[in-house]
């Protein structure tokens, strides 16, 4: 079989969402489902979600410079990253938990299956949380991530990256994606990243650099917008009343 | 406002434990001795297409309460019935694919005015080598209103037992048996949603 075998059971919009088998990326070629997905009405269980109610969070938790309880800060070039959510209308979501995790200036993730000898750092735990405010804006503070190699194909290196973890109104609005730098040259080599199938798709996951949001003497602004899928109204299509 | 693009999806990857399952953020047990309605505990493993288990997976699980409520804070939401309990669960597998959740056994929750949906938990499930995460749903295997739920019904007939979870009586604890087979033979049925 051709190392570029794409499947074809996609969840979502074909147009955004990557397939589930992407041979290129091994790990997809055991754990993809191999049956269609069954296509469902919406009911009140995916209309609903937990997202609203997990917004308490210490705004110290979106600063990944100094959020490990050390009294030392992170190395690395720092950068603030911030964007807004928004739902496809382009509503922009107020109290939206987002969790991120990234790996430190050198590559390294802080966990114990990451053992190439990458340097770790003490005063970087990797992992930060924010939710949006009333403009639906989120605002981490952290330092760019470098790349790091994995062993997928040979002298394979994942390009650097930050992962996102969104929660919207709804279960439908849930994402897991990751969130890339421009002008990378490791991304037209990354099988993730190219798994997404249209280059208007791909470039919703590359971050833009923003001279605007970059501070003085201090960190490199980059923005990333997310959209996710929504909105609440269609609750009503479904013919459900909540309370 | 305009309408925009969706934000495409990336697998959740080996490393997130450390972020998604931190302390305050792993939350399998959802229930309190307060909780209203049946307490029951949720256990099961996740295998993958050569019937191995997944050590690395995430599952988040979302459910109403007792009366088949979702304690939702949406502007629709009028008042919350039972707020002690959240219904949001999520967990990581362990090194044996196995996961488990402490939770009550949902109510049947509206679908139409004139129709219910049988009691069921959502179920997303996320892990390296899922380039967009699955969605399936928990049924109990020993619900009569099972056969006129309007999502089984859309399941072709010999693939609903996927979405069973098993009885399993065991002394003081009411436990239910949940698998999730991501390929191959047994595949768990996973909606487009």
């Amino acid at each position: 079989m051709s190392h570029l075998t794409i499947g074809d059971i996609v969840r979502g919009d074909r147009e955004v969402f990557p397939p589930y088998l992407y041979e290129a990326y091994q790990a997809t070629r055991r754990r993809a489902p191999t049956l269609p997905l069954i296509e469902v009405p919406l009911t009140l269980s995916e209309l609903t979600g937990p997202g609203p109610l997990l917004s308490a969070i210490p705004p110290t938790d979106a600063d990944l410079t100094r959020n490990a309880g050390t009294v030392g800060e992170a190395i690395g070039q720092r950068i603030i990253v911030t964007g807004h959510v928004y739902d496809e209308q382009g509503n922009p979501l107020p109290d939206t938990l987002l969790e991120i995790w990234q790996a430190n200036a050198a590559g390294r993730y802080l966990h114990k299956h990451d053992t190439w000898p990458g340097p770790l750092d003490p005063n970087f735990l990797g992992i930060g949380r924010c939710v949006t405010n009333t403009e639906g804006v989120y605002r981490f503070l952290t330092i760019r991530p470098g790349a790091y190699p994995w062993k997928n194909h040979p002298n394979a290196w994942r390009p650097a990256h930050i992962h996102f973890s969104v929660f919207g109104p709804s279960l439908l609005a849930r994402l897991v994606t990751q969130m890339y730098f421009p002008d990378d040259p490791l991304h037209s080599l990354d099988p993730i990243l190219n798994a997404v199938p249209t280059q208007t798709a791909r470039q919703s996951l590359i971050a833009t650099y923003e001279h605007t949001i970059t501070e003085t003497e201090w960190a490199l602004g980059y923005r990333w917008d997310i959209v996710v899928r929504g909105p609440s109204a269609t609750l009503f299509e479904a013919g459900g009343e909540i309370s | 406002m305009s309408e925009r693009s969706l934000t495409s999806s990336q697998t959740v990857g080996p490393f997130f434990a450390h972020a998604l399952l931190r302390q305050d953020a792993h939350r399998n047990v959802l229930v309190g001795q307060e909780t209203l309605g049946t307490h029951i505990r949720i256990e099961g493993r996740v295998f993958d297409g050569d019937a191995l288990p997944v050590p690395d997976a995430l599952i988040e699980i979302w459910q109403a309460d007792a009366s088949g409520h979702y304690n939702h804070s949406g502007a629709q939401r009028k008042e919350i019935p039972n707020a002690s309990f959240f219904g949001f669960g999520r967990t990581g597998t362990d090194e044996h694919g196995r996961f488990w959740f402490e939770t009550i056994k949902p109510g049947s929750i509206l679908y139409t005015k004139q129709q219910m949906q049988a009691p069921h938990i959502s179920v997303t499930i996320f892990a390296r080598g899922l380039l967009n995460h699955l969605v399936t749903r928990l049924y109990f295997a020993d619900e009569p209103s099972n056969a006129f739920d309007p999502i089984l019904l859309c399941v072709p007939e010999h693939r609903r037992a996927t979405l069973l979870a098993q009885h399993e009586p065991r002394g003081d604890t009411t436990a239910y048996h949940f698998d999730i087979v991501l390929q191959g033979g047994n595949e768990t049925v996973f909606f487009n949603v």
